[in-house]
């Protein structure tokens, strides 16, 4: 068959993979700047076509409970926002991780805190990657840096909420949301039919039939004992993300004396300062975390054994950092160099932190 | 009224609805929502729609409802059921939906999302249990707490100039365009929990032709929360509760 090349906006292309990964059902609130995932859907009408279900809610809380009810009944649900919005979601997104349930959450990133400012940022990691809401649980959180990414990384997610029955998060931020890019798009993929998710997915509301037991989604259990045990059971399954699930890309760093490590559109400026660097003869690699949780931090601890230094690069003030430091564990040093508020760090700027804070 | 209207089949007690478990229910005696249970049990079993029912539990005293009727259930977090139940009925629009919320959970923290869900016609039952306190938490002041009225939260007596008025929730979502039915009744009488029982099943059926949304508020007591027995409490409730929410239809077309 032949490929469907278009010129897509990342936000356009996390639409049109939606649609063409068999998604159920969106419910989402408009936020710069990604609002136009809804709009794209909404300009597809996919309900014509694939029978997905596309609403606009009243709040972001809405959109993330209706996603907790349609998560609930076995559907492939998601939701988008930005900073703001996702703040708002992080109770309904406890409760969807308390319930293992699977759905998709996409945050196009801004710069905050508060209302913020709608430049992109990376200023969510903590948020995203250390659980967000109440009570100890994990997102798997996939960050994409590129166009091509954000719609490939829809699919997998869902792939990966079913696997684990958990939420999936793709931490994009406003410059991947906004910029257009060459994207493949995948192959139509059909939604499963109501008898599908009844076989499949035995948890699923789908309506108590032939004498099974009730299927109940909830959270609570008043007794210690028994919520301890759900817990250590989340905690077993976060174990075996880490160990089966880490997703990197390594960039010049085998002969690499020291390493950048970056994420998402960081990760693209880091390309390009790896070339400049070595023009200047500093042999400089990338690591480029895809997973931020679960965070290779295996493969970190590994270069620490041969690299001279570590400079992680995020538009922030210093957030995956500490997860770079843990995994380094004090064998070499791990500086930090980011911008704030929306401002995106140059290749140059980026070179100069790595010669005066890491090359000795 | 005569021995033989009494009589007929449907007021007879033969049975528990097969529907209700035998979990012991932790309501304190007296409460109505023992008996609102009952009866939705009781329409579901009638109208044979187990197998097609998904139903929401609220934060509050009936967090533990999927505990005693026996069908699918979701439990929401504090005011969400009408969001949740929008995304379950989206999705399986052929599933008989309801939701089931006090009215703190309705009429405070998810005021939002019941007026919404309300104005969005939503095709599927509210059931709205308001006996003008906070149950579950030890009877503080709920927003349809009567002017005058105590709680651990308003000792004084719920004054008005300082906590605003009690919310008539019913009355503001009748005129919404997306609503067909809305009710309100109450179940401290037989006769009560006879009109009750007719308001929920006709909310059921009316899921059938997705016209709109229902919106059945029964009227209720706390005696533990208003610190009264049960006969008393019913008493309370008729002298006090009814007229500031009158028993009837508000909207049915």
């Amino acid at each position: 068959m032949k490929e469907d090349i278009r010129l897509l906006k990342g936000n356009e292309a996390i639409a049109m993979a939606a649609i063409r990964c068999g998604c159920d059902g969106y419910f989402g609130y408009p936020i710069t700047p990604q609002s136009e995932i809804m709009e794209t859907l909404m300009a597809e009408q996919p309900w014509e076509d694939t029978g997905m279900v596309v609403l606009q809610a009243e709040s972001e809380v809405a959109a993330i409970n209706m996603v907790y009810g349609g998560a609930g009944c076995g559907k492939k649900v998601m939701t988008s926002s930005s900073s703001p919005g996702i703040s708002l979601k992080q109770e309904g997104i406890s409760y969807i991780a308390g319930a293992e349930l699977p759905c998709l959450i996409v945050n196009v990133v801004r710069g905050g805190p508060g209302l913020g400012t709608i430049q992109p940022s990376q200023a969510d990691y903590f948020q995203a990657v250390k659980g967000g809401g109440h009570g100890d649980y994990k997102l798997i959180v996939l960050a994409p840096n590129s166009v091509q990414e954000m719609a490939d990384f829809v699919d997998l997610g869902f792939e990966l909420g079913f696997k684990y029955r958990n939420p999936v998060m793709i931490l994009s931020d406003g410059i991947i949301g906004q910029m257009m890019e060459r994207v493949v798009l995948p192959p139509q993929k059909k939604r499963l039919t109501e008898a599908e998710i009844e076989e499949k997915y035995l948890w699923a509301t789908t309506g108590k039939k032939n004498n099974r037991k009730q299927n109940v989604i909830t959270s609570l259990e008043l007794d210690s004992e028994s919520m301890e045990a759900n817990n250590l059971r989340f905690q077993e399954k976060y174990q075996v993300m880490q160990e089966e699930e880490v997703r990197y890309e390594e960039y010049m760093s085998d002969d690499a004396d020291y390493m950048l490590v970056a994420f998402g559109s960081c990760a693209r400026i880091c390309h390009k300062a790896v070339e400049l660097a070595r023009e200047q003869g500093i042999k400089v690699g990338l690591l480029r975390p895809i997973t931020l949780f679960p965070f290779p931090k295996k493969q970190i601890a590994e270069l620490a054994e041969n690299k001279k230094g570590f400079l992680t690069v995020e538009m922030n003030a210093g957030q995956m950092v500490e997860d770079v430091r843990l995994a380094v564990c004090g064998k070499k040093p791990v500086e930090f160099f980011g911008r704030l508020g929306g401002i995106v760090p140059t290749p140059d700027e980026v070179l100069e932190a790595l010669k005066t804070k890491v090359v000795q | 009224m005569d021995i033989k209207e009494i009589m007929k089949p449907e007021n007879q007690v033969k049975a528990k609805s097969k529907l209700l478990t035998d979990v012991p229910m932790h309501y304190c005696p007296g409460c109505s929502h023992g008996v609102v249970h009952k009866l939705i049990a009781e329409v579901i079993e009638e109208m044979g729609i187990q197998e097609n029912t998904v139903a929401v539990s609220p934060v509050g005293c009936a967090v533990f409802a999927y505990n005693y009727i026996d069908i699918d259930w979701h439990e929401a977090a504090h005011g969400r059921a009408p969001a949740v139940a929008t995304g379950i009925k989206r999705l399986q629009p052929d599933k008989f939906v309801f939701t089931y919320q006090g009215d703190g959970d309705l009429a405070a923290i998810g005021t939002a999302e019941t007026i919404h869900a309300c104005n969005r016609g939503e095709n599927f039952t509210i059931i709205f249990i308001n006996n003008g306190i906070y149950g579950m938490t030890g009877g503080q002041m709920a927003p349809t707490t009567l002017e005058g009225m105590k709680t651990s939260t308003s000792p004084q007596g719920r004054d008005v100039s300082m906590a605003g008025f009690p919310l008539k929730i019913a009355d503001m979502v009748a005129p919404l365009d997306g609503m067909r039915y809305v009710t309100r009744q109450s179940v401290h009488t037989p006769t009560a929990v006879r009109k009750a029982k007719k308001a929920i099943r006709k909310a059921f059926e009316n899921q059938k032709d997705n016209k709109g949304g229902s919106l059945v508020e029964i009227v209720s007591t706390c005696n533990a929360g208003w610190k009264m027995t049960p006969a008393k409490a019913n008493e309370w409730l008729v002298d006090n509760m009814f007229p500031a929410y009158p028993i009837g239809d508000l909207k049915n077309v």
